[in-house]
């Protein structure tokens, strides 16, 4: 992995047309801005672990349970 | 035909196959799958079901959310869903994935990334809406007994 030292205010190009600048630095917490193509998602990781972890839980349902879902209105 | 893990051997018919580009977060390696309806039982509850056709060991539980939370509309930017082909929003389908534990009444669904489907262009995609305040668990059983409850009273 690529780890770059960057100043507020400076920018990293990801690619030809993703930007992403230092916009400020507080203590321990930086702010980011990031400049995409409209089609790229961006996230906070944790929501992505998030919903990757609820798909892998959804995944493991009984039979059992199964039944008793179709059972339900 | 595909061998699956809850539903026997099922016939796929190829022009049923729903195509998810980037898979689901999670499954990325799986990109088809198939709607399953619950017809079998003659019930039309609000549950459906994503059974992947290429493993059959891979199948998600939704819902109609709809049913439930009639005012659920989670705001998706078009750009995430533009090649989901353009269509009508009647086109679309929303659906949810639920996650059900052995007691059913803690099943949760995932308001905050919505599946969303073409029907006419068979291809769907599980989306992160901008909707900050639809939880990814909320509790599904105790909100559709609340909704029966009013639809019940309703009625009277």
């Amino acid at each position: 992995m690529l780890a770059l030292s960057r100043k507020k205010g400076e920018s990293i190009m990801i690619g030809q047309d993703i930007e992403i600048t230092i916009v400020d630095i507080q203590a321990d917490q930086v702010k980011i801005a990031i400049s995409a193509p409209r089609s790229v998602q961006v996230h906070r990781k944790e929501i992505f672990l998030q919903i990757q972890q609820e798909n892998k839980a959804a995944n493991t349902i009984s039979d059992k349970s199964i039944e008793k879902l179709k059972e339900l209105k | 035909m595909v061998q699956t893990r809850h539903f026997g051997q099922i016939n796929v018919e190829e022009d049923k196959i729903i195509n998810f580009r980037d898979g689901m977060p999670g499954f990325t390696n799986m990109k088809n799958y198939v709607l399953l309806t619950n017809e079998e039982n003659q019930k039309e509850g609000p549950f459906f079901w994503l059974q992947s056709v290429e493993d059959g060991d891979v199948a998600f539980a939704l819902v109609n959310p709809h049913a439930v939370y009639p005012d659920y509309s989670p705001e998706v930017k078009d750009e995430y869903v533009d090649f989901l082909g353009h269509t009508t929003a009647a086109d679309l389908s929303v659906f949810n994935v639920v996650v059900v534990p052995e007691d059913i009444k803690d099943m949760t669904v995932n308001l905050r990334a919505p599946i969303l489907i073409n029907q006419t262009t068979k291809r769907g995609a599980q989306v992160i809406s901008e909707n900050q305040e639809y939880a990814i668990r909320q509790y599904l059983y105790q909100d559709m007994e609340q909704m029966k409850k009013k639809f019940e009273e309703g009625g009277k």
